[in-house]
């Protein structure tokens, strides 16, 4: 989209803003936070924002833009909060962004908007995100909980099916609904949000913001249609030529739990992330027993990985009671690829860093329960293809740690389950659908995007992915041209 | 929500739903099952669909009441409704004209090899069905199967209905009087399910038995019902439930199923206390 020059509302010379102090957002007590599920960020007060607004520069050329992968106008919405317009600041965010509340909560900043803000070549940068956060937040608060419906758009007469309602999926219903087209979203599970909901905890991204977004598209005239898995409660083509779909969007996410393959992974007590985080945040396992579901108290528990998913998971594991939670982590602090405010923050609710060790084995007792874990250490040697030193296990190493259980969050790999029941739609060899730029696959009228196009990524790129496609997917409606992948 | 349309006790403790799925009941195939959530606050359980009219678009689950899930769920009555109701999940029974198709069942696996029992007849088969149970009130389901199969043949462990033994010793003796297997259904408890697999591995029968792990999504998300078969592991709700009996892991399937004893038998006290509370507060309702 083209922007243009913003109105500046900002009257401190830029002497003045660079020295403002980036604001500090309030944060619940380690301590407190470390025993509840509420969320850990408080949000920036109303005084804080139009205080860290001041200390953008107002670049002519603004680089943080090019760090967002969805180009959000960044200095424009910070000018509006200099104004203290914040309704309007949340406004011009959503020109972009479908799922600001979300965004502003988990991207890693550090390393998109912020990484590249001028502010922070010499000083710490404009808190891009937490403003983000604190203008979606304030609009959700303000508008009564009911959106800003434009004008209902002229019916087009065609029918949009979006399976999975990720970020990608809700994204692109949000943008399709609003050209007029019939837009349902099929969802496998019982509620809606994708990873949002079954794997973000509730103590980062509070799923009242989901149900929010749900419910304004809801309003805005999407059909939501829960415990509906495409594949095999209905395939792709008997939507298509039975329920007369005239185009399909699939937001499958990366659903597909990685496991190490060492001995002792299937012992009771040991867990892939997915179904721990699942267990603790769709299941609601930590209200147990006032909700059915049951999950592992531990007394030693170790999540082995480093990225958002293992932070997630070993904050959950200390907060359900766990004496010590613990990463294990093949490589050093610097390489993990988790948000550096998430390690902060499980470091301060005292989870503990085995860096640069490996598990090899798990060990279990005569009932089957894991009881000791098996690991070398490691340290890094040459650089692999991520460009990311290559752990190499040390010489006579290895120990053994008594533990209770394990969480192994290494990633995930794409679920099978469409390209089995859908020959037609083609795939890489990791299992990624195969799709151009703008989503479209190898089966007319069959777009895709987030993270089962790319394999695991980021809801900012998720919903961008998904916003790319309803373009084209809108385009396809109107012209009915397709080009083959 | 999801209407249960008809529920009725078959044995004790042992429930029939009726529910209204049409979509279900047009799509599922024998060995597929649904995961249903009883209540807001439930969790998922894997069911295995016994029955369905694609016409009247209903299908029949079959539930025994063993931990607080299908406690609750066997105190719905026709009218009430279910939570959640997901499916067909899994990947439907291989079925062909294998020759001479013998299902052994057990408990409410009796209920889950009807349409098994009922597709292998339809495909040409010879069917033979043993079906097992501690005592006579416990058989379920014998009448209907008998209406699909061949034969019916009965064991009970008390000697109170059929043959005094186990579904292994019928086994037992069909081969003794020359019946043939050449394809082997097993469904029931997980030590039924070995015991059988034991029994034909030794004589080279291909067995068949069907995995109940426990499960939370049932898309292939999270891993909670994988089970080592043949060395390697797999994913019960994907994969399938059914496999070859003569690969599977049991004494680790075995040990998974008890992974959360502890909290189920809280689960369910806290379950039959709050029911007793609920019984005793009628009553006194009544007497006022
Ligand atoms: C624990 C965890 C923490 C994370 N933390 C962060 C973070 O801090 N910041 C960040 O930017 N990213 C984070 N990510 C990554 C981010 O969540 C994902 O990249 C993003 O959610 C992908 O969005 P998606 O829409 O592609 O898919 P998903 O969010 O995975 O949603 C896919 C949906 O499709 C449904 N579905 C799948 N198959 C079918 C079917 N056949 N029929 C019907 N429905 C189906 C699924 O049930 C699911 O609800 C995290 C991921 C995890 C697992
Ligand atoms: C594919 C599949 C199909 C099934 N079909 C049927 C069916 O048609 N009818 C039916 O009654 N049950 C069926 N089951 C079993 C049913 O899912 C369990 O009985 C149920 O989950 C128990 O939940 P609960 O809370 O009542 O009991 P819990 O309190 O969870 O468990 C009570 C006892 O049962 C054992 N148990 C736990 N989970 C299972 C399990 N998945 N299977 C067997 N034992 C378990 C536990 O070790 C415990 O001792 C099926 C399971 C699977 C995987
Ligand atoms: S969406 Fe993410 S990257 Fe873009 S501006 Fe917001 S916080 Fe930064
Ligand atoms: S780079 Fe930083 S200072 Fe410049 S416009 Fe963007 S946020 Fe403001
Ligand atoms: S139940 Fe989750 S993967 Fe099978």
């Amino acid at each position: 989209m083209k922007r243009e020059q913003p109105q500046s509302f900002n009257t401190i010379s830029v002497k003045e803003r660079l020295i403002i102090p980036r604001q500090v957002m309030p944060e619940q007590d380690p301590l407190l936070r470390s025993g509840n599920f509420l969320e850990v960020n408080l949000g920036l007060s109303a005084e804080q924002a139009v205080i860290e607004a001041q200390r953008c520069i107002e670049c002519k050329s603004p680089s943080c833009m090019d760090g967002c992968p969805v180009s959000i106008k960044i200095p424009d919405f910070i000018q509006l909060i200099c104004n203290k317009d914040f309704l309007g600041a949340a406004d011009k965010i959503k020109e972009d962004s479908s799922l600001p509340a979300v965004c502003g909560r988990v991207c890693p900043q550090e390393t998109q908007c912020e990484e590249v803000c001028v502010v922070g070549k010499r000083f710490e940068p404009v808190a891009i995100g937490r403003l983000e956060r604190f203008v979606a937040d304030y609009a959700m608060l303000h508008s009564n909980g009911s959106p800003v419906t434009p004008d209902k758009p002229q019916p087009s007469g065609q029918k949009v099916a979006i399976v999975g309602s990720g970020p990608a999926g809700l994204a692109a219903a949000s943008d399709l609904i609003k050209e007029g087209h019939e837009v349902t979203v099929f969802e496998a599970l019982h509620e809606f949000g994708g990873v949002l909901v079954y794997g973000i905890p509730e103590f980062r991204l509070p799923k009242k913001i989901l149900r929010q977004e749900v419910a304004n598209l809801e309003a805005m005239g999407v059909k939501f249609v829960k415990n509906f898995i495409v594949g095999r409660s209905m395939t792709i083509q008997e939507l298509m030529e039975e329920e007369g779909y005239d185009a399909m969007f699939l937001g499958l996410g990366a659903g597909l739990p990685r496991f190490m393959n060492i001995p002792g992974e299937n012992l009771n007590g040991v867990y892939s992330a997915n179904e721990f985080l699942t267990r603790s945040n769709l299941m609601r396992a930590y209200e147990f027993p006032e909700w059915d579901t049951p999950l592992y108290r531990a007394k030693h528990a170790i999540i082995v990985g480093g990225g958002n998913t293992a932070m997630d998971a070993v904050r959950t594991a200390k907060r359900l009671g766990a004496e010590e939670a613990s990463i294990v982590y093949r490589r050093s602090e610097e390489e993990m690829p988790a948000r550096n405010e998430e390690i902060h923050h499980a470091k301060e609710e005292g989870v503990k860093f085995m860096n640069l060790v490996n598990p090899i084995e798990f060990i279990g007792d005569e009932q089957g329960s894991v009881v000791a874990a098996k690991c070398l250490r490691m340290k890094l040697g040459e650089p692999d293809e991520s460009g990311r030193r290559r752990p190499v296990p040390m010489e006579g190493s290895e120990f053994t740690m008594d533990i209770d259980m394990v969480v192994i969050a290494v990633g995930n790999g794409s679920n099978p389950l469409i390209s089995q029941t859908t020959p037609a739609i083609k795939t890489n060899k990791w299992g990624n659908i195969i799709a151009d730029e703008d989503g479209r696959t190898s089966m007319e009228g069959v777009f895709a995007g987030g993270d089962i196009v790319s394999g695991g990524a980021t809801v900012i790129l998720a919903m961008g992915a998904g916003r790319k496609s309803a373009i084209a997917i809108n385009e396809y409606l109107k012209t009915k041209v397709w080009s083959v992948v | 929500m999801y209407k249960i349309l008809k529920a009725e006790f078959i044995a004790p403790n042992v429930k029939s739903f009726i529910i209204e799925a049409p979509h279900i009941a047009k799509k599922r195939q024998a060995g597929q099952f649904i995961i249903l959530r009883v209540h807001e606050k439930g969790e998922r359980i894997p069911i295995t669909i016994a029955d369905s009219s694609p016409e009247e678009g209903w299908i029949n689950i079959i539930v025994q009441g063993l931990g607080k899930t299908s406690a609750h769920l066997n105190t719905l009555e026709s009218g009430d409704h279910l939570q959640d109701l997901v499916g067909p999940l899994g990947l439907p029974t291989h079925i062909e004209n294998w020759g001479t198709l013998v299902c052994i069942s057990g408990g409410v696996g009796t209920a889950e090899s009807l349409p098994i029992a009922a597709a292998g007849k339809a495909a040409g088969n010879r069917v033979i069905s043993i079906i097992g149970a501690r005592h006579k009130d416990l058989l379920i389901a014998e009448s209907q199967m008998a209406e699909v199969v061949d034969e019916v043949r009965i064991s009970t462990d008390d000697g109170s209905a059929g043959r005094h033994g186990l579904v292994t010793d019928v086994l037992q003796d069909l081969m003794d009087e020359g019946v043939k297997p050449d394809m082997i259904v097993a469904i029931g408890p997980l030590p039924m399910m070995a015991a059988v697999s034991n029994q034909t591995k030794a004589i080279g029968i291909p067995t068949m038995v069907s995995l109940n792990a426990i499960m939370v999504d049932g898309t292939g998300m999270c891993g909670a019902c994988r089970a080592t078969v043949g060395g390697k592991t797999v994913f019960v709700c994907v994969e399938g439930p059914e496999f070859d009996g003569h690969q599977v892991d049991f004494k680790e399937l075995g040990m998974r199923q008890k992974m959360y004893k502890k909290q189920e038998e809280e689960s369910h006290k806290c379950f039959l206390e709050k029911q007793m509370r609920k019984i005793k507060a009628e009553q006194v309702a009544e007497e006022v």
